[in-house]
């Protein structure tokens, strides 16, 4: 039996509905996992069960998952716990290991997000921002950050979410005594199966406001690249893995639509804003006519100081 | 704490086998009876800022991740606003390939939320030791039927998975329509999956009938209970339930109704700030204010099956219309009860199975117009509704001469029923705690007030 604590900071469930989509695998490997923490499963709370602690806890346990990055007071008092608690810590989706989408919101100050969602939205009478001084309500912070930033991460999955494969290798790996487990540094081109010309000369960039050009009836490998057709796709800057170890074509390619970046840099060094130029370059493409440069391209890593509100 | 008179105050977090981050409060006097309890919500992301200055065809790539849990009803409701925006109209092939996604997402939906998140109480009983009271401990009490439910869930996520590309935040549905059309292969696997669906639904709904909700119907008649209005979506030519296209029906406490098109919106609904949460709390605005007074609530309304099921005027498909005719023989219309959103869950499964049988079934599904085309960027407004397993989601959208967002508004499902889970916190605190004395138990059995919401 191996401990696990899960817990999930600034995100939306993805990750822990992708830990669910092990599907019927998951029944198998019950037996040998205990989950002593995990809110949306279980009901252990963490000022005691009838609210009778002063401090927060959670109970130790050898492996721990956090899910979302730190955007509040909480999310960091319950990650400083996760690390204290576990033996070894997973920072399972792209939220939590470089900000993921919700790191978008670096390129605004909180004071003009809370500006608009307290007093300028049409539909809000204006109110005062959430106050964590006379109330129980955690204390936002300035910006969202990675779990990295503020403690030591034994293991990265990204992944938006992260392929159920990973987790369950992960797991069965975990389980075997190992903790060296990590997403191999490829790019998705390096996995994409579609076809690939190389001519240059390609002109301006399309926004995916019209179909590229592919048969339906036909399989993925049969279509064109979608960078060569003209599209934006992140693909030549972005992790592969969104298909597991199921050895198909990235998942957005196989919708026939671009990818944009959800597995985060390729390696962690990586800076995709820079990369991509470069790669665009290559097939011939003007990139100072592109729109919205950063929205693309640092759509899934704005943590680390990535994004940051300009001027 | 700025809460007068308070001796004591129990603090519980987090809310638990709910899809969020919440934690409520109870505030006892000296005498340990309850003055007063919130819940509260903590986090804020602030999608409506930071999809400012995006492209808005990229924007439902991006608010798909308000939610891992209804990802699909956030991408659809931002497409159909994108779609307002950019002046495009969806051909009917297009629109039935989103619907019939919208359909398949709400399936493992509902079967996660009644037996993994609703079940432990209910199966193991709301003071059972926290502990077992989960879903491991049903696969312990239950093994046969929790490997069936952990398939069945499976097997329908990975059925839209294949078809769609990716389930969890998809990517499928774009300006116009869908990205790629449904060939006669797909139609086929997809419907062997929504039969076999189909009949593990009304399984469902007779094994909850029978074994489930009749031990639980004193727990059902007390606890969360006050009256509200409630806002859901209806088939603007008969009033049947819906869930993909339709307008908004805003029904008051007695019965009596409103009904309007998504871009009316704020005609009908103003939200309010509290300091001790970082969700806002919509009301209906022709009341004139909002008030938490669980004895005379004013201007709250609730959404989620139980709101959409109280506001049709039936059914749009023949075995959910069955049902419903069981359940407002023995419930009425408007039910108030709280955990009655469990079995109007599954009404609406049996209806999502149903219709998604039907739009496989409309040869119209299988056509080449998937995608409008001739589509540009421009200066627009969109609203686009949807409604997702826990009510009504309301995109907003301004876009400039490039089509790039000005502005963005956003009024989401949780936001809806904010008023309404906090008196049922409230409700339930005051019936369940009296001279100090609780257990975790009884909060247990507050927290199934929330529970019920899936907020």
């Amino acid at each position: 039996m191996v401990k696990i604590a899960e817990e999930w900071l600034n995100s939306c469930a993805g990750c822990e509905i992708a830990i669910l989509n092990i599907g019927d695998v998951l029944v198998d490997l019950l037996p040998s996992l205990e989950f002593v923490h995990i809110p949306v499963l279980i009901d252990h709370k963490y000022y005691g069960q009838v609210g009778e602690r002063k401090n927060l806890d959670i109970p130790e346990a050898v492996v721990g998952i956090v899910s979302g990055g730190v955007r509040n007071s909480e999310h960091l008092e319950v990650l400083e716990k996760m690390r204290e608690r576990c033996q070894i810590l997973i920072a399972l989706g792209t939220c939590a290991t470089n900000g993921g989408i919700p790191a978008l919101g670096n390129m605004d100050t909180l004071e003009d997000i809370q500006e608009f969602l307290f007093r300028g939205s049409p539909s809000t009478e204006p109110g005062p921002n959430p106050d964590h001084e006379n109330y129980h309500v955690p204390k936002c912070f300035d910006r969202v950050s990675a779990l990295d930033e503020h403690v030591k991460v034994d293991i990265s999955l990204p992944g938006c979410p992260p392929h159920p494969d990973w987790i369950t290798a992960a797991v069965l790996a975990l389980l075997d005594g190992k903790t060296d487990i990590k997403l191999p540094e490829r790019s998705v081109c390096d996995t994409c199966p579609t076809i690939r010309e190389r001519k240059k000369g390609l002109g301006d960039l399309k926004r995916v406001l019209t179909t590229p050009e592919f048969d339906y009836s036909k399989p993925v490998n049969e279509m064109r690249c979608l960078l060569e057709q003209g599209f934006m796709c992140l693909g030549p800057v972005t992790r592969a893995g969104c298909s597991g170890m199921t050895g198909a074509a990235p998942r957005c390619i196989a919708t026939r639509m671009p990818c944009r970046g959800c597995y985060g840099p390729i390696s962690k060094d990586s800076l995709p804003i820079m990369d991509y130029i470069g790669a665009l370059a290559s097939v011939g493409y003007d990139t100072t006519r592109m729109p919205d440069r950063r929205g693309y391209l640092s759509r899934f890593n704005g943590a680390h100081g990535v994004l940051k509100k300009l001027g | 704490m700025v809460q007068p008179n308070v001796a004591k105050t129990i603090h519980v977090a987090p809310v638990s086998r709910i899809e969020g981050h919440a934690g409520f409060e109870i505030y006892l006097d000296d005498n340990g009876n309850v003055t007063d309890a919130r819940l509260m919500i903590l986090a804020l992301r602030g999608f409506e800022k930071f999809v400012v200055g995006r492209p808005v065809e990229e924007v439902p790539r991006i608010v798909n991740r308000i939610c891992g849990i209804c990802p699909w009803h956030h991408h659809l409701a931002a497409n159909k606003a994108v779609d307002g925006c950019l002046g495009v109209t969806v051909p009917p092939t297009g629109k039935k390939l989103r619907e019939f996604c919208q359909m398949l997402a709400f399936i493992p939906d509902k079967i996660l939320h009644f037996y993994f998140l609703a079940a432990p109480d209910f199966v193991l009983g709301p003071d059972a030791d926290y502990a077992v009271r989960n879903v491991v401990g049903v696969v312990g009490a239950a093994p046969e039927l929790a490997k069936q439910v952990v398939h069945m869930r499976y097997k329908t996520q990975m059925a839209l998975e294949k078809f769609a590309g990716k389930v969890i935040h998809p990517i499928a549905a774009v300006t116009g329509g869908f990205s790629h059309p449904m060939s006669e292969d797909d139609r086929k696997e997809l419907m062997a999956v929504i039969q076999e669906a189909k009949e593990f639904a009304l399984f469902t709904i007779k094994f909850a009938k029978e074994n489930v909700f009749p031990k639980y119907l004193d727990a059902v008649k007390t606890v969360g209970v006050f009256p509200s209005g409630y806002l859901g979506t209806v088939r603007p030519d008969d009033g049947a339930l819906e869930l993909y296209d339709g307008e908004l029906r805003m029904m008051d406490m007695d019965g009596k109704y409103e009904q309007f098109k998504a871009d009316q919106y704020m005609d009908y609904i103003a939200e309010h700030v509290e300091p001790w949460s970082y969700c806002k709390f919509p009301y209906m605005k022709k009341a004139g204010k909002l008030s938490l007074d669980e004895t005379n609530p004013v201007g709250v309304y609730r959404v989620n099956c139980l709101a959409r099921i109280n506001v049709c005027d039936k059914m749009a498909t023949p075995l959910a219309q069955q049902e419903l005719e069981e359940f407002r023989s023995m419930f009425g219309r408007p039910a108030h009860l709280t955990l009655l959103y469990h079995w109007a869950r599954l009404i609406e499964l049996v209806q999502c199975c149903e219709r998604a049988e039907e739009l496989l079934n409309d040869p119209e599904i299988l056509g080449p117009e998937f995608r409008a085309k001739g589509i540009e960027p421009r200066a627009g407004e969109g609203v686009g509704c949807v409604e997702a397993p826990r009510g009504t989601l309301t995109h907003h959208y301004k876009t400039d001469d490039n089509g790039m967002v000005t502005m963005a508004n956003l009024i989401v499902a949780t936001g809806h029923n904010n008023a309404g889970m906090n008196l049922a916190v409230k409700q339930a605190a005051k019936a369940l705690i009296k001279d100090g004395k609780y257990d975790q138990g009884i909060l247990n059995t507050v927290e199934m007030t929330i529970r019920a919401y899936d907020p």
